[in-house]
């Protein structure tokens, strides 16, 4: 049994049918990345995953538990697929170390004390140790961007969604975030997520989903896909890619 | 070979500045004079005169101005013979500077000078029935004290509004079927006691809970029946500043903070309040502002306020000089506090973007 499958998901907004039936199976410690064009349904099926949306039919089990239809505590799903966004979405009230701690705390029950001591910590793996007390404003986005992974990561996720997380950032500060995934990758966290950087996605993927208006067209390995991909359309967005210059 | 554009157009305006100027100097001395000539009291003409004086030294300052924007034009022109086209187009530019500055001036100094007449005109009738100095300075003391209750209802008036303001902006924003008739409740509240005068709802608690015969309620004292009708009214007002604030907050902090397992509640608890908070501290000191003012409104009910007090010194000297210490206690009270959240918000400010 997978760690978390999804089967048939279809969901529409008003008159735009986003998704049309998904099926995807992720194995715990796997890294599966979705690419497709923008508008493919890869940031919609991100946030179905973590019920961000409801799914107008199919089902989402996590470890073997159907999450997704009424009568879920989806606070509870919630804390164990963690989910980092496009725009950081750091709490600009908070400092660094606070934005990291409150979930622990006011969730997990940790002791504040130590809780803080763990934000240090984990700040200290993504070298922003001296950035603890600053609030998310006076950082950069790169900056920004690894406050929210190590956020995310605080609560003990069991899977990470990760929503085109470089997406917003400056070229030069690409980098410094995707080393963070690798990492995580090594250490064996179960990730889905969604890219348009291909030469990282074909560096730490498992699995590579190319995603189309709102199907799933084709699914392999990462040297298949890139490689030789069976799909007409597969090609098509590739070669698009590789003219851009960014595979 | 380069050709340069010719300096911006200066003259036309320069002359408009003087001739401007010069009628302001003649309109102070004209109106002046015809209103001190009406003024039968000594003291009252000497002012009149300081008055004029200070008009037509300040309308001497804008001619100044004035003229020095008809020298740089002049220049300007000058530069423009000799081809220096660029020094003559800086000399332009500061002549137009200069004139709309006397535009400026101008303006400000007619509009003053206008006013203090306002209260010299008909023979200072204004002054004589609302600045007498002798009964401001004579009912000042009682008015002070009767003030103290104006403070006293803004304040605990002002802590019930906050808390039950939230309260009905939260019951608007509740999700779900289960919490649509409490969002009914909530928006009827809201839509009524905004649409009811204050003064109305001070009727309708002040003598109509008595009426009740309700244990408690029904024996408060005036103060406390005005206390009520203000909150009553005023938490309307507060609850729509607190959901502007609550929906003016990017739809991906809910997104971030739900994700992480946050529920509904905690999500507006520790991260959606604390930020709409900060945004709505303008508009609410706006509202508590209001409601300071209407606290002058419960002498309908019998609470002895400053304003009532200051009726009660106008009926027996009749004379209105008492109503305006009332307006100046107003005033000082008002502008300390938008300084200080002006200066919260900065420092807040300062303080989130790393000063």
């Amino acid at each position: 049994m997978a760690f978390i499958e999804l089967s048939g998901i279809e969901k529409s907004y008003s008159n735009h049918h986003v998704l049309k039936g998904i099926d995807l199976d992720v194995e715990k410690h796997q890294v599966v990345t979705l690419i497709g064009a923008s508008g493919s349904g890869k940031s919609t099926l991100l946030r179905c995953i973590n019920a961000l949306e409801t799914i107008d039919s199919g089902t989402v089990s996590v470890d073997g538990d159907v999450v997704s239809g009424p009568g879920v505590d989806l606070d509870r799903l919630r804390r164990k697929v963690g989910m980092v966004f496009q725009s950081f979405n750091l709490f600009p009230h908070m400092t660094v170390e606070d934005n990291i701690a409150v979930g622990p705390v006011r969730l997990l029950g940790e002791d504040p004390d130590a809780a803080l001591r763990r934000a240090r910590e984990l700040l200290e793996r993504v070298n922003l140790a001296h950035r603890a007390r600053y609030y998310p404003d006076q950082l950069s986005g790169g900056q920004q961007q690894r406050v929210a992974i190590v956020r995310a990561i605080a609560m003990r996720p069991e899977a990470l969604l990760l929503d085109e997380i470089t997406s917003a950032l400056d070229p030069e500060l690409v980098a410094e975030v995707l080393n963070i995934v690798r990492d995580l990758a090594r250490d064996g966290m179960t990730m889905i997520l969604a890219t348009h950087e291909m030469q990282f996605a074909r560096e730490v993927s498992d699995v590579v989903v190319f995603l189309e208006q709102g199907k799933l067209l084709e699914k392999g390995p990462p040297e298949q896909i890139f490689g030789e991909p069976k799909e007409e359309r597969t090609r098509a967005f590739l070669k698009q890619i590789i003219e851009a210059g960014r595979l | 070979m380069t050709t340069l554009s010719p300096a911006p157009r200066s003259r036309g305006l320069a002359v408009f500045a003087t001739l401007l100027a010069i009628a302001l100097l003649v309109a102070v001395a004209v109106v002046g004079e015809a209103v001190r000539a009406g003024i039968t009291s000594p003291q009252l003409s000497a002012f009149g005169a300081w008055v004029m004086a200070a008009g037509l030294a300040l309308g001497g300052v804008t001619l100044w101005t004035a003229v020095n924007g008809l020298r740089c034009s002049f220049q300007s022109g000058r530069e423009a013979a000799a081809n220096e086209i660029l020094a003559s187009r800086a000399s332009a530019a500061q002549s137009r500077q200069h004139s709309f500055i006397t535009f400026g001036l101008a303006f400000a100094v007619l509009i003053g000078f206008a006013l203090v007449q306002l209260v010299l005109i008909n023979d200072g009738n204004i002054q004589r029935t609302f600045l007498r100095g002798d009964l401001m300075a004579g009912s000042a003391l009682d008015i002070a004290r009767a003030f103290i209750v104006n403070i006293r209802l803004a304040l605990i008036s002002g802590v019930i509004v906050l808390v039950f303001g939230l309260v009905l902006a939260i019951a608007r924003m509740i999700p779900g079927k289960a919490g649509a008739p409490v969002r009914f409740l909530a928006v009827a509240y809201i839509d009524l006691m905004r649409a009811v005068p204050a003064i109305i709802v001070l009727y309708l608690i002040g003598f109509g809970l008595p009426l009740t015969n309700l244990p408690v309620l029904s024996g408060l004292n005036a103060e406390w029946f005005a206390i009520l009708a203000l909150s009553l009214t005023y938490s309307a007002y507060v609850a729509e500043v607190y959901r502007s604030g609550i929906a003016s907050i990017h739809p991906s902090q809910w997104a971030a903070s739900r994700s992480l397992g946050f529920s509904y509640l905690q999500t507006l608890r520790f991260f959606i309040l604390p930020q709409a908070m900060r945004l709505v501290i303008p508009p609410m000191l706006s509202t508590f502002i209001a409601l300071q003012k209407d606290t002058s409104l419960v002498n309908v009910i019998g609470t002895l306020d400053a304003f009532n007090q200051a009726k009660f010194y106008a009926s027996s000297t009749f004379n209105l000089s008492s109503v305006t210490v009332v307006a100046i206690l107003f005033v000082i009270i008002t502008i300390p506090q938008t300084r200080f959240v002006d200066w919260m918000l900065e420092r807040g400010a300062n303080r989130r973007k790393g000063a």
